[in-house]
């Protein structure tokens, strides 16, 4: 199967990743080139088995039902989380205006 | 005293606890080698040399005072770009993330600096972790130190994606660093240069605090000169971390003190399915070399099978961009790293202009990919398929470790190569870890160990592959292979 340059746009646009007709160009064949080799996983007969969701055996742990578990995750940490933020302003992210 | 450099983490511990020199001492020459160095490697993207010192003077401190010393007390060490360290400069080699100094301190580092390491700054890397040769990186190439014995001076690829970990250690700036292991970024680069690494069992080491590549697979490990260095350093890395869902509530295994390269009674198994055309005769004749070193260390050796082996590398190629296009999602200009916002653009378009200025083109090639494999009416052909055979080749080792206890296997389908000489050929990159995948995508153990030098005097690894949580059965049988292939070669010094 051959994917077109304009299906490599809509991938790229699904990835919110801006690409110009010279990077789709560049992109499309090298794009195909892996997508045909990963292709060959089509000869394994797989009927039968399921999807691996979890390569070593391990439960899902619950953690306590507390505010705060944990200093560091629980929260109460605004500045942290703000600090490295392009544009902070007022204790908030900022953004391109959103609503008209 | 000779060169402290030249010392690896166990000599350099011993030491400072005996009083032969001082963590000062270490620290400052190995700050000193760092810094001339980077120039000519730039196996660093940060140096900090005042982090190592005051780790250092912290354990001289310590010792001056009596107490206990803890695992990697004075030995200051490298650490790849991709662990986040709370006031350092932490970007996965992109730059997307240039700039961003996190508040935090990652839990595997956090382990580090409590058993005694220090710093020396942020290793180089392939951007996020994607790459096979340290040629993606957003801060230029690294540069293996070493060079072939026929006088050629050609720039060498030291492996990746822990490739300034690797230059770093064989280039003797730190005496050990962290490495990542997603698909062989550990192991491949350890073979490039001639040193060992060890990529545990999934789950061993928390992933918290390190920058996501394919969650499923990330592993971080050990890299350094030797065996018994690298069983020293794992120990103080790994440990449940409630931080992380897929930490492994287990405990620490003393390995260090458990290791022993007497292999009686044990089995090891080569298998068939590795012998593939156009493997590099003399990377094979180095496997025969190491069946016969584990031979001698006592243990018997059988052929086993591993069928899928062959649809291993293209299962990768879709379960890690996949898990790759969603851990990636995040960097959205919006609440760390780069924000492109064009003149008159809305917030779409900020998220788009961002991202195709903050990712490197491999880095975008997998997103893309990850993003198609995973996108309605191609998920189940794709994605699930390749889940699928995940189970068959996690399988398919179960089956061989009902006959054998450790697999031997080349790490690498040839020696390190010249930058540039793949890069603009994605797959034959990706082929580079045709020998790595398979354990990663079962979550095992798997290290490399160096094995001797090719005929352009080029190292070359050997691959051990244990069951599940069986680190030490791996390691054992590393030390088996370093104690016979007395590997001593190391690159001479031309920068």
């Amino acid at each position: 199967m051959s994917v077109t340059r304009e299906t490599v746009a809509k991938i790229a646009s699904l990835a919110r990743i801006r690409m110009d007709d010279a990077a789709l160009d560049r992109m499309a064949p090298e794009f195909n080139a892996i997508l045909d080799w990963v292709e060959q996983l089509g000869e394994v007969d797989t009927s039968g088995v399921e999807p691996m969701t979890a390569v070593i055996p391990n439960t899902l742990r619950l953690r306590d039902d507390v505010v705060d578990a944990d200093p560091l995750t629980g929260g109460g940490m605004r500045e942290s989380v703000l600090a490295n933020a392009p544009a902070a302003e007022h204790g908030f992210f900022g953004v391109p205006k959103v609503i008209e | 005293m000779s060169d402290l450099t030249d010392l690896g983490v166990a000599a350099i511990r011993d030491g400072v606890s005996s009083g032969q020199f001082s963590a000062r001492e270490v620290a400052e020459a190995f700050n000193a080698n760092v810094a001339a160095a980077q120039d000519a490697l730039n196996a660093f993207i940060v140096a900090t040399p005042e982090k190592a010192l005051e780790a250092a003077d912290a354990v001289d401190a310590a010792r001056a005072k009596g107490e206990q010393l803890g695992k990697m007390a004075g030995v200051p060490i490298g650490m790849k770009d991709l662990f986040a360290t709370k006031g350092v400069q932490t970007t996965a080699a992109s730059h997307i993330l240039e700039g961003f100094v996190p508040e935090y301190e990652s839990t595997v580092s956090a382990n580090l600096w409590r058993a005694g390491a220090g710093m020396l700054g942020k290793l180089n890397m392939d951007q996020f972790a994607m790459g096979s040769s340290n040629e993606t990186s957003y801060f230029g190439n690294v540069i293996s130190p070493w060079r072939t014995s026929d006088g050629g001076n050609a720039a060498l690829a030291p492996g990746g994606s822990s490739g300034g970990s690797s230059a770093a250690v064989a280039a003797r700036l730190c005496p050990a660093a962290t490495g990542t292991d997603t698909g062989g970024s550990i192991r491949q680069p350890a073979a490039f240069v001639g040193i060992s690494g060890i990529k545990p069992t999934y789950g061993r080491c928390s992933r918290w605090g390190v920058v996501a590549f394919a969650s499923s697979l990330d592993q971080a490990g050990p890299m350094a000169r030797d065996v018994t260095d690298c069983a020293i350093m794992l120990e103080a890395m790994a440990g449940f971390d409630p931080k992380d869902a897929t930490s492994l509530n287990l405990p620490v295994p003393e390995w260090a003190a458990n290791l022993s390269d007497d292999l009686r009674g044990k089995r090891v198994g080569i298998p068939r399915e590795y012998r593939m055309d156009g493997t590099d005769p003399e990377i094979l004749a180095s496997w025969d070399q190491g069946i016969e070193w584990l031979k001698d260390a006592g243990a018997e050796v059988i052929e086993v099978s591993l069928p899928h082996t062959k649809y291993a590398l293209p299962a990768y190629y879709i379960v890690a961009p996949a898990e790759a296009s969603s851990n990636l999602a995040r960097y959205d200009g919006v609440r760390y790293g780069l924000r492109d916002l064009p003149q008159g653009a809305n917030l779409q378009e900020m998220y788009a202009a961002t991202r195709a200025a903050g990712f490197g083109e491999e880095v975008k090639r997998r997103i893309l990919i990850g993003t198609y494999v995973l996108s309605a009416g191609f998920y189940d052909a794709y994605y699930n398929q390749a889940q699928r055979v995940r189970t068959l080749i996690a399988r398919d080792f179960e089956q061989a470790f009902e006959t054998c206890d450790v697999i031997l296997a080349p790490t690498t389908p040839t020696a390190s190569f010249a930058l540039g000489d793949k890069v603009d050929d994605p797959l034959a990159m990706y082929l580079n870890d045709v020998f790595a995948v398979p354990a990663s995508l079962a979550g095992l153990p798997a290290m490399s160990v160096p094995a001797g030098l090719n005929a352009q005097g080029l190292p070359l690894g050997l691959q051990l592959i244990g069951k599940a949580f069986d680190e030490q059965g791996v390691l054992n049988a590393g030390l088996a292979i370093e104690r016979r292939a007395g590997f001593t070669a190391r690159p001479d010094r031309w920068w």
